[in-house]
């Protein structure tokens, strides 16, 4: 099928791509884009392993196509770090509270946290839990993903 | 790769009906939170699609100068559960699709295809049911209006043409005015799940508070369409607000469906939660309207 060039806002790179109109957006991002912190779960909008951030919204990349993010602003894990490749204050966290154990659901569940992140107030572990409800670990119980989210938001509004 | 026979992506709705007109076999995609699923799985593989996504003229909700609340079909779930027309004059429609999935399907999902796909289960039809809300149909020809209550012919079949599109959906001022409504989702998990019951009520009450003045009641998985309990709501009108009543109320919804069995519930449990969430969400109706039980 003729490819469609898209241009968008790639983790705060203008970027133009061209894309089969049939493929998901994740399969651009792990490819032509080689942003592998998107991955491949369920492919069917369950799981929450490839959620990317969509003008401030989450969304499933695997259900989404990667021609509807043409005018878009898209920021996967990767658009976190800084230019020195320093990690983010929630990649940290993450590590610190030990709410990793395989890995291959973090970075979907640390885009998932960012809106909850953005807000005024501290969010509550209820909060947090609903803001990532459509995602899924198989490792560590959630408890400690919960922690993190929440002891970044408090460090973020001055401990 | 989604196996997708043919992707025509119009620019304006203009275009889209053109393309509806001239490509009557293709399947329009908005959200694809059930589409694209099922051409994955196979079920729709190699199917011609026309994607509606980027159409901005499809999505927003509005007040009308009539006090029509006007949504149009593309607004995501969860762009209808934060819109301030939604907060402020159906807020039972928002807390409804606010069940829905998890965040990233809300952000995905659309209200229109979520009727449009016909399913017993959407969470917005028992809620758009019981507000009695008019569908905006557009062709090439013209636009026609269509009662939602009319609109689901049987499972998964809904009454648009092969070359129409649904664009808007109304609920009329005199269904949202001084009326209250409460949707109790029933599930097996609090999210990712789909309702193996739905009860969505509203109520408006006398002056004084003691008589319900108009009663609506509707239900998705309690048939195999969402539908309205008209004899439960013939019960209710104009009666004065008791206990009693209340359980009247939830005696006269069984008459009103036909669930069935599945492997997410037996028929004689979905009648027990037809029952029971018809009481809870009466009393809640009438709660949030001032009444007292």
């Amino acid at each position: 099928m003729d490819k469609r060039r898209i241009s968008l806002v790639l983790n705060h790179r203008p970027t133009e791509l061209w894309v089969d109109p049939r493929a998901s957006l994740s399969e651009v991002l792990r490819g032509e884009a080689s942003l592998t912190s998107v991955k491949h779960g369920c492919n069917v909008g369950e799981c929450g392993a490839c959620t990317v951030l969509i003008n401030g919204e989450t969304f499933n990349a695997c259900i989404y196509l990667a021609i509807w993010a043409d005018g878009k602003e898209v920021l996967t894990v990767e658009g976190l770090s800084d230019e020195e490749g320093n990690i983010s204050d929630i990649q940290q966290a993450f590590i610190d509270e030990g709410a990793i154990q395989c890995g291959f659901c973090t970075p979907g569940f640390i885009i998932s946290s960012l809106p909850v992140l953005e807000r005024d107030e501290v969010p509550s572990r209820d909060e947090i839990r609903r803001q990532i409800a459509g995602n899924f670990c198989r490792c560590t119980g959630y408890e400690k993903i919960v922690t993190a989210i929440q002891k970044t938001a408090r460090a973020r509004h001055g401990g | 790769m989604y196996d997708f026979s043919a992707v025509y992506i119009p620019e304006s709705l203009e275009q889209a009906l053109r393309m509806k007109h001239d490509h009557p076999q293709a399947r329009i995609l908005a959200g694809g939170s059930d589409i694209l699923i099922q051409v994955r799985e196979g079920r729709l593989a190699g199917i011609e699609v026309i994607s509606i996504q980027a159409l901005d003229e499809l999505r927003g909700v509005t007040l009308e100068d009539d006090g029509t609340v006007l949504i149009r079909p593309l607004t995501s779930f969860s762009h209808v559960s934060s819109d301030p027309v939604i907060r402020r004059c159906v807020p039972v429609l928002g807390e409804a699709v606010d069940q829905v999935g998890g965040p990233q399907i809300r952000n995905i999902g659309t209200i229109g295809g979520n009727i449009c796909n016909g399913v017993t289960s959407a969470d917005s039809a028992a809620t758009l049911k019981a507000l009695d809300a008019e569908l905006e149909i557009s062709s090439v020809g013209g636009t026609r209006r269509l009662p939602y209550a009319e609109f689901n012919l049987g499972a998964g079949k809904v009454d648009l043409k092969a070359d129409e599109i649904l664009t808007g959906i109304r609920i009329p001022r005199d269904s949202w005015e001084n009326t209250f409504g409460h949707y109790i989702k029933y599930s097996q998990r609090r999210a990712m799940d789909i309702a193996t019951l739905g009860c969505s009520a509203n109520v408006r009450l006398s002056k004084n508070k003691r008589k319900i003045e108009r009663f609506r009641l509707a239900f998705g998985v309690a048939a195999p369409v969402p539908i309205r309990a008209f004899s439960a709501e013939a019960v209710a009108n104009g009666s004065l607000i008791s206990s009693e009543l209340i359980e009247n109320i939830a005696q006269a919804a069984l008459k009103d469906v036909n669930p069935r069995s599945s492997w997410r519930a037996s028929k004689e449990f979905r009648q027990h939660l037809i029952a029971e969430l018809t009481r809870r969400a009466t009393r809640a109706a009438i709660e949030k309207a001032g009444g007292t039980l």
